[in-house]
């Protein structure tokens, strides 16, 4: 009889349980991404798991920890994913996998693995590539990828020469290069209905992306592995804020819809952001950990010079988290009155 | 009738096992071939044996006197013979040893001579006074002596009297049965605690997974025209806690600083409240208790048992499966595995579980915290117990105390919620009696110190007294000197002036002897010091190696070289 103590109950559940249905939570988006997009995430996809479970498995037997209860627990493949959908389609098959390794071993492994890592892994992977390989991370397919799968994977394995006219911009970095080359002579709301790359609310195709991830978030949300505070304070600041400028200058600035729909938002506000290793874990500390985060990716996308702004946003915010934490910590039971 | 709940935060919705010890009523278990008694069965002073090994005893006499107020008498749970009053291991995780009355039962089961009472003619002193002398303890576990909760506070008034029905934790349907069959006596127990405490309201808190007790007690109520409110609250674990009940039925949080009372309520289990009344309206002292068998047992049921039954004998009767390995005491969320499976069925023994790995699977590996923060969501008094896990695994205590690890209550929500595995429960109980362990020390340490310089402050007294007295003694040997000198000069000389001088010189002589004296005796204290000083102080010259002596002639030949030459430069640079 072995030395056991209370509770003898466990409630069915494991760290694997709970990465798979974040992978679950994905696939609204996914499904979106390959019917709009097209398949060729499907082939990024793969290459981010294979590194991912790669430098999983090189890390954990340099430190001796046990292969088949850490390599089965699926945080490797959730950053992998994460990582496979923020970088483009296209993009080389060694970008992808360069950016997966980092991730895994400088941000996940060496800052002590699973549950110890102050930054989000598959953001920090999108930060080092953003920085070292601008060209290659902001090519994105202008419209849909009206090729045959063989073909688009070929171009991200390199058999294939990069073929320009399909490289294109975001429809964010889309908008941002055509006001500024424009200088006050042409208004969004014109740039929106005549380019081909806007669909109705925000880039074509994109848009409907987003809103998988937001019925992949609602997923978490409905099974309690996250709760609302992060997101709603996310989407809600970034909305306050393009919708305040949005108000005072339509003609500059996007709509808050357009802002919701494109880029990162979505998939940052209900995936990224709401990570619990690298993010608040207090009620008030997840509120003000995502109005931060959506506060300023909004300012990094329209003031900045990224594209996007969401991946700096919460590396940024990682940074404060502890202290955050620290300073929100909630009244306990009984104790109100003094807090 | 409508009541107005109110929620606590967290809790969480174990698999209630608790049909399979439902089907039957409750049954006598029969006599067990001996009774092993533990005398301190509550919380509070150990009762003092007061029979010994032969000695003949009758069911329901006492056998161990209540030490203090805080304390309850206990009572032989049937009639035989005393074979001895020795130390036996405990139902605690522990697997300590404590006094025991071992009582080998004669078979008659005769009582002692029992005399029913009225309350109503008793004043409340003589009433708790009987409640502590017929060991009646709280029975929902924490076994705090009932009378003691029985004293209304003088500046705070009784609003609610929270009467505890929940049973939350799975597996045990004691408390159940208990309103099922006995509900009339339960309520007239709780109209005893009415009546000394006087509360405005009467509420009785009962799961509602358990309709069939809430109708016996509402039914128990309305027929003694009590105006008890029978609440049936939302089926969740940690419900039946004390201080959540009390939030869900009151709307007022206790904080672990403070007693219910300090916000006028008061809480009992609805067993109390049954051998409350059995103790006043029968004269039966708590020589039993209800216990549900059940677990890893082809029969689960519910038992009245005599205490200090062996646990051993009562699970026989549910016929136990043979991959049975172990006896849990209390439910599966709270409970603890017996260090043995022959130690006795105490007051506190709600509930035996067979346990068997078949439906108590150990814990998969633990894993590392995520910071999911399940455990803090799951968590009844809203603490951080993810935090709480990061400072006691570093055996950061302090850190421990400032996230209020003395609030958590044990409940084991969060272990019972973590992806992770993290037995946090088991660190936190870690944590807590690491910090009781320090404080003890340091307590012995304050002590030590104290003592200590006490002793130190004597020491320097007692040498300051002696340096008097020697220089007391010397002037005094100055004086007589000079006495005998000025005799002298008087017996030489016949002028009378000329000794008034003398006599005048004197006591200066006398003066300067008693500070020479004094003088001498500090230089030589100082002397002494300077001495013990250098003894106790190892210096680094000393104990050196022939390399290390060679290095200092060398380096103290350098300083001759350069020192000289120093104060010349100064001195130039002055010039």
């Amino acid at each position: 009889m072995s030395f056991t103590t209370s509770p003898y109950l466990l409630k069915d559940t494991s760290v694997s349980q709970v990465m798979i249905q974040v992978c679950i939570a994905l696939i609204p988006g996914i499904v979106a991404y390959v019917w709009l997009i097209g398949p060729a995430i499907l082939a990024q996809l793969v290459i981010a798991t294979l590194a991912a479970l790669l430098a999983e498995a090189v890390m954990l037997r340099i430190q001796n920890k046990p292969l088949s209860i850490f390599l089965s627990d699926g945080s490797a493949i959730v950053t992998a994913w994460l990582i496979a959908l923020a970088f483009p389609p296209l993009a080389p098959w060694w970008l992808t996998f360069t950016g997966t390794l980092f991730a895994i071993v400088v941000a996940k492994h060496l800052y002590g693995g699973l549950g110890q890592n102050p930054f989000n892994p598959a953001m920090v992977a999108f930060a080092v590539c953003i920085v070292a390989f601008p060209a290659l991370m902001s090519q994105w397919p202008s419209v849909g990828l009206q090729m045959p799968l063989l073909e688009q994977i070929n171009i991200i394995l390199g058999l294939a020469p990069r073929v320009d006219a399909l490289s294109g911009a975001t429809p964010l970095d889309a908008l941002k290069t055509a006001l500024k080359l424009a200088e006050g002579s042409v208004d969004v709301a014109h740039l929106l209905a005549n380019q081909e790359i806007f669909g109705n609310f925000a880039g074509r195709g994109w848009e409907w992306v987003a809103g998988g991830y937001l019925l992949g978030g609602l997923y978490l949300w409905q099974r309690k592995l996250i709760t609302w505070h992060v997101p709603t304070a996310f989407l809600g600041s970034m909305l306050l804020i393009s919708g305040a400028l949005w108000l005072y200058s339509p003609a500059q600035f996007a709509s808050p819809l357009f802002h919701l729909l494109s880029g990162g938002a979505m998939i940052g506000a209900f995936f990224i952001a709401t990570d619990p290793v690298s993010g608040c874990t207090t009620p008030r500390g997840k509120l003000i950990f995502g109005a931060g985060a959506g506060l300023l990716a909004y300012i990094i996308r329209v003031f900045g010079g990224y594209p996007d702004g969401v991946a700096f946003a919460v590396l940024l915010m990682n940074i404060g988290a502890p202290v955050i934490d620290l300073l929100t910590q909630p009244p306990i039971f009984g104790m109100k009155d003094k807090a | 009738m409508l009541m107005n709940l109110f929620k606590f935060k967290g809790g969480v919705k174990p698999p209630t096992n608790k049909t399979q010890s439902l089907g039957l009523p409750i049954a006598q278990a029969p006599l067990p071939t001996r009774l092993v008694v533990p005398l301190h069965q509550s919380i509070g002073g150990m009762p003092r044996p007061v029979v010994k090994a032969g000695d003949k005893v009758l069911k329901g006499q006492l056998i161990g006197q209540a030490d203090g107020w805080i304390s309850a008498a206990v009572h032989a749970p049937t009639s035989g013979t005393v074979l001895e009053v020795a130390l036996h291991v405990q139902p605690h995780p522990s697997g300590l040893d404590a006094l025991c009355v071992v009582i080998e039962p004669d078979g008659r089961d005769q009582w002692i001579e029992r005399t029913a009472l009225d309350y109503q003619a008793m004043t409340p002193e003589q009433v708790r006074e009987h409640l502590q002398q017929s060991g009646v303890v709280g029975l929902g576990g924490a076994v705090f002596p009932t009378h003691g909760k029985l004293t209304a506070s003088k500046t705070v008034p009784m609003e609610e009297m929270v009467i505890n029905g929940a049973e939350c934790e799975p597996f045990i349907t004691c408390d159940d049965l208990l309103m099922r069959e006995r509900a009339e006596e339960v309520v007239r127990g709780i109209g005893i605690f009415r009546d000394l405490l006087q509360p405005k309201k009467v509420l009785i808190g009962i799961e509602d997974n358990k309709p069939e007790a809430a109708a016996a007690m509402r039914a128990a109520v309305s027929a003694l025209n009590e105006k008890f409110d029978v609440v049936q609250v939302p089926t969740l674990y940690p419900a039946g806690g004390a201080k959540q009940l009390i939030r869900v039925l009151t709307g007022k949080e206790v904080p672990a600083s403070k007693r219910s009372t300090d916000l006028g309520v008061q809480c009992f289990n609805v067993a109390t409240a049954y051998t409350a009344w059995r103790a006043i309206a029968h004269g039966e002292p708590v020589v039993s208790r209800l216990v549900t068998v059940s677990g890893n047992v082809d029969a689960p049921r519910n038992y009245e048992v005599l205490i200090g039954t062996p646990m051993d004998e009562l699970l026989k009767l549910a016929n136990p499966h043979p991959d049975t390995d172990g006896i849990v005491m209390g439910g599966p969320m709270m409970g603890f595995l017996m260090p043995n499976n022959q130690v006795p069925v105490v007051k506190a023994t709600n509930c035996l579980i067979a346990h068997s790995p078949r439906i108590f699977p150990p814990a998969p590996p633990e894993m590392p915290c995520i910071r999911c923060g399940s455990c803090a969501q799951a968590c009844p008094h809203e603490l951080q117990p993810f935090e709480m896990y990061w400072f006691s695994r570093a055996k950061n205590f302090g850190k421990t105390q400032e996230y209020h690890i003395f609030d958590c209550i044990e409940c084991g929500c969060c272990s019972f919620v973590c992806p992770s595995r993290i037995p946090l429960v088991q660190y936190f109980r870690f944590a807590k009696s690491e910090i009781w362990a320090r404080e003890r020390e340091k307590n012995a340490a304050d002590g030590a110190k104290e003592r200590f310089e006490f002793k130190q402050l004597r020491d320097e007294r007692e040498k300051a007294e002696k340096a008097e007295k020697l220089a007391k003694a010397a002037a005094a040997q100055a004086a007589k000197k000079a006495a005998e000198a000025a005799a002298a000069t008087e017996a030489t000389s016949t002028e009378t002036a000329s000794t008034s001088a003398v006599v005048e010189a004197t006591p200066t002589v006398a003066v300067d002897a008693e500070k020479e004296a004094k003088k001498a005796t500090i230089l030589a204290a100082m002397e002494r010091a300077k001495a013990q000083r250098e003894a106790a102080q190892i210096k680094n010259t000393e104990n050196l190696n022939a390399q290390q002596q060679r290095d200092i002639a060398e380096i103290e030949a350098r300083r001759e070289v350069i020192q000289p030459a120093a104060p010349t430069a100064v001195d130039e640079n002055k010039a």
